[in-house]
């Protein structure tokens, strides 16, 4: 018993097409030759050396021949960078932690009044903006080579990055504890110390935590510009053309950044 | 019954009993000693840590004002500095996306793609962008072609392990019922796992973008391109008014790409 309105019209081709991605077919082509006019653009202004570019191949087979097998000859030299690196990340995370606490209460707008949280987040911005490295290269600038420079660098670095998440925090308390205090005719100083604070300490830990990790990858990195640390020793062993040592350094930074990953990450879990 | 109340009564209340408190000072003693280790042993002459403010401030009155001569110039390495973001983020999205495909467990294909995967994705993320750049300009010479692979290489880390998690995180029916049907490998992917993944593809895509420009804009310390090449020059000439120009530049960048990937969130997921 054939029903009328399941029988197809006889034009119709019965294959079932995906349905474009963006429905408006103006849009859709549109996107692509906006996408085609930028990648002319781009590749038309950047300047590329390609006489250079073409000794690559040799020049790299050279490298990775110089490289391998990477040696440690000069261990003690990797210890020192290291040591150094380690020194600078925990002084970094250590003060960077405990100053980011008074500009993440100034960057939380439900605690703070409005001028001083502007000059809060301000603070916070500019002190995202910046690329460590940038920051690094100035502070070597100012106090010269070694790891003052780096420890300044990556204070400012821990500033911004966990002032931001603590200032988001601190936002997102339970307003209760707050007012209760406040009820019992507590001062600024108390309603921060005995409501706020123990809301955001666990937070505060791992963030620390994860920030000590991060601290150290990027204390390899400042010291390529100067700031001390086992990224000094990577950027004259890459100078010297030692190459077999610069890959070593390099693997054992590897070596090293996966086993702070691990027990960043597992201090966190214990403590969250 | 009533002396248990009494009992009650006199206890006096402690967040953390003997054994946490005991962890706790255990903890604290640790850090202590690591902190005093660490000042004690580190390679600072002190007298130049009293003296660093000053030398600070100091820099700071010889940036003063900034000095727009050269903004131009400055406008053209900045449009370099995204066109190197960019063009890497397109670049690596060929590749990561074949890598975050092997390096996830419910759609690679055997172990040894798997392990292959993982070890790419591990080796891309343990090494910075400056590293990578280090090392293309070695190769290529400095330019922006080790400007763009340095963050190619760093990115193929970032996409492809945070697409494998969302590869692995599908709905299966889709892909079961499409291999019911008798769907080639191919038709699969397209059909039941880029469907699903898309809206991860688009947010994870816009995310690296934003670190890119950020990223980008020190590649030309080591000399791969970009602003960061007329950053060191006014460093190394003491042009300090061009460089607190430049650092103001990088601010309005990194605060347009902000803005940019804000919109594009919005409008894209």
């Amino acid at each position: 018993m054939a029903r009328p309105d399941n029988e197809e019209s006889p034009g119709t081709p019965r294959t079932w097409r995906k349905p474009p991605f963006i429905a408006n077919p103006l849009v859709r082509y549109g996107l692509l030759v906006v996408l085609a006019a930028y990648l002319v653009w781009a590749f038309g202004s950047l300047p590329f050396n390609w006489e250079r570019i073409s000794e690559g191949l040799p020049r790299a087979a050279r490298i990775f021949g110089g490289g391998f097998p990477p040696t440690l000859s000069r261990f003690d030299l990797l210890l020192t960078g290291f040591t150094e690196s380690l020194q600078i990340a925990i002084l970094a995370t250590l003060l960077g932690v405990l100053l980011s606490v008074p500009f993440a209460v100034m960057a939380a707008r439900n605690i703070a009044p409005l001028p001083i949280y502007l000059l809060g987040r301000a603070v916070i911005i500019i002190s995202r903006s910046f690329h460590p490295v940038i920051v690094a290269i100035l502070f070597v600038a100012a106090v010269g080579f070694g790891p003052l420079a780096g420890i300044l660098t990556l204070t400012l670095y821990s500033i911004g990055f966990v002032g931001k998440l603590l200032a988001e925090e601190i936002e997102e308390i339970d307003w209760g504890q707050v007012e209760a205090m406040r009820s019992t005719g507590a001062g600024y100083l108390a309603t921060l110390y005995y409501a706020v604070f123990p809301q955001i300490l666990p937070r505060q830990v791992g963030l620390s935590m994860y920030q000590l990790d991060s601290n150290l990858r990027a204390s390899a990195v400042v010291g390529i510009v100067g700031a001390g640390g086992i990224g000094s020793t990577l950027m004259n062993a890459f100078g010297r053309y030692d190459y077999d040592f610069a890959f070593a350094i390099l693997l054992v930074i590897i070596a090293v950044i996966l086993a702070s990953e691990g027990v960043s990450g597992w201090v966190r879990k214990k403590i969250w | 019954m009533v002396d248990d109340a009494d009992l009650l009564a006199d206890r006096i209340w402690r967040r953390h009993n003997p054994k946490e408190q005991l962890i706790r000072y255990g903890v604290m003693l640790l850090t202590l000693m690591v902190v005093v280790w660490a000042v004690r042993d580190i390679d600072i002459f002190w007298p130049w840590v009293w003296d660093a403010p000053n030398q600070i401030s100091s820099l700071g009155a010889r940036m003063w004002p900034p000095d727009p001569s050269r903004l131009g110039e400055i406008v053209d390495a900045m449009i370099e500095t995204v066109h190197i973001a960019t063009l890497a983020t397109m670049l690596t999205i060929f590749i990561a996306l074949p890598v975050s495909y092997i390096a996830a467990q419910n759609t690679t294909p055997n172990r040894a793609c798997l392990w292959l995967g993982r070890f790419i994705l591990v080796s891309s993320r343990s090494v910075n962008t400056i590293i990578w750049a280090l090392l293309f300009v070695a190769i290529f010479g400095p330019g922006v072609l080790a400007g763009i692979l340095a963050i190619m290489f760093r990115s193929v880390g970032f996409i492809g392990k945070l697409m494998g998690e969302a590869i692995e995180e599908i709905d299966r029916r889709p892909v079961e019922a499409m291999e019911a049907t008798g769907a080639s490998k191919a038709k699969v992917i397209a059909y039941a796992v880029v469907p699903q993944v898309m809206p991860a593809f688009f947010a994870i895509v816009i995310l690296r973008w934003d670190i890119n420009i950020r990223e980008s804009t020190v590649l030309g310390l080591v000399g791969a391109g970009g602003i960061g090449v007329i950053l060191q020059g006014s460093i190394d000439t003491f042009a300090w008014p061009t460089v607190a120009t430049i650092l103001i530049a990088i601010i309005a960048l990194v605060l347009v790409g902000e803005a940019v990937t804000g919109l594009l969130r919005r409008k894209a997921l």
